[in-house]
């Protein structure tokens, strides 16, 4: 039943932001370190797992399916409830501060693409 | 009629996203069609549509969330909010590939430093050209150029002032934005096509927000790549901005 799928999901979601949250904690400060990266980790190891049972089957991969095919709409409704008026009257230096920062870090990309990458396990592009 | 619809709008605001959204998606897809001939991506334009009607909705009610400050399409913000965002990026990662993950581990890592440092630094030196001459404000404009949440919780810890803060939340903002419209544009450039280089540009960029929304105008398959190395980068900085950060520009600037 796709309940199956949503509910583990729910339940990798839940568990990473609370590993996030005491991770922070534990570095003394008010914020979640990673919990969306470790609950991501999570359902990954968890369904592949279950699958490889046969105990998680297409009717509940469909209730994971379901969210992960709705993530373009949601990041569509988050842009459309950015502060972009803050963003655009924070004046030169907010400016300048955002965008150098972002052309720095962008063109380390292709530098940092290259690090430990030999010729044999060359990343290709995804079909 | 028009008090009924007002009303039941508000009162299902979050169906009301669904539709206002759906439509706004539609669209894009028409437009990216046939206009661009499917050039730009359908999302990149929906979300550039996004981004302006923030803009708009800003202007009208004067508010800090956007389009969904206006009480009928309220429910924009709860799709858009964090709970319902990092729900959807935690399922795109059904398919991602673990061996992928294990073999970019290390540059992942290096990436975030790199990247938050690297931000603080091009931040710290606006500040310094804008006459800002204190460490405190120096690291906090540096912390805002990282993201839009690392400015405040590392200028908050420094007690720096709130104009100052402002300042840090509007550079984490305009990253943001930047981020989302720009990445179809440099993905050819970078060689962003894979899901190595999408986990190391997740880790420089650190932007969830811009991360996600620049990889999904660029290709969907990338989004769980870059999002899995992105969502340590505001963590780290947090943890890195009023500590070692404000030290070593405090050495740099003296004061």
């Amino acid at each position: 039943m796709a309940i199956y799928g949503t509910a583990l999901l729910s339940l990798c979601l839940l568990a990473g932001l609370l590993v996030g949250k005491v991770l922070g904690w534990m570095l003394g400060m008010d914020a979640n370190v990673g919990g969306v990266g470790i609950a991501m980790l999570l359902l990954v190891v968890v369904t592949d797992r279950l699958k490889k049972e046969d105990k998680f089957r297409e009717p509940s991969e469909a209730g994971v399916l379901f969210w992960s095919s709705i993530y373009i709409p949601v990041i569509v409704a988050m842009a459309a409830s950015q502060n972009v008026r803050a963003a655009i009257h924070g004046g030169p230096a907010a400016m300048l501060a955002g965008s150098l920062a972002v052309i720095a870090c962008i063109s380390l990309v292709p530098v940092y693409s290259r690090i430990g990458r030999s010729k044999d396990d060359d990343s290709s592009p995804l079909k | 009629m028009s008090q009924f619809i007002q009303s039941l709008l508000i009162e299902y605001s979050l169906i009301t996203a669904f539709a206002v959204i759906g439509l706004v998606v539609w669209v894009s897809y028409l437009l990216s069609a046939k206009l661009t001939r499917g050039r730009l991506h359908g999302s990149a334009i929906a979300i550039f549509i996004g981004l302006v009607v923030a803009y708009i909705g800003g202007e009208i009610t004067g508010g800090t969330r956007g389009i969904s400050d206006v009480p009928a399409l309220a429910g924009i913000g709860v799709m858009g909010g964090a709970v319902l965002r990092d729900f959807a990026i935690v399922a795109t990662a059904m398919g991602v590939h673990l061996e992928e993950l294990r073999r970019t581990g290390f540059a992942g890592v290096l990436s975030l430093f790199t990247g938050v440092f690297l931000s603080f630094f091009m931040g710290g030196c606006v500040a310094w050209a804008f006459g800002y001459r204190d460490a405190v404000s120096v690291t906090t404009l540096g912390a805002g150029a990282a993201t839009f949440i690392v400015g405040p919780v590392t200028g908050t810890a420094l007690g720096a002032s709130s104009e100052v803060i402002a300042l840090s939340v509007a550079a984490g903002l305009v990253k943001a934005i930047l981020v989302m419209i720009g990445t179809p544009f440099a993905a050819r450039f970078i060689g962003l096509d894979n899901p190595r280089t999408a986990m190391i540009y997740g880790g420089l960029m650190g932007t969830t927000s811009g991360v996600a929304g620049g990889l999904a105008a660029t290709d969907p398959k990338l989004v769980p790549y870059g999002a899995m190395t992105a969502t340590f980068y505001t963590g780290l900085g947090c943890l890195l901005g009023p500590s070692v950060m404000f030290f070593l520009i405090r050495w740099i600037v003296g004061a």
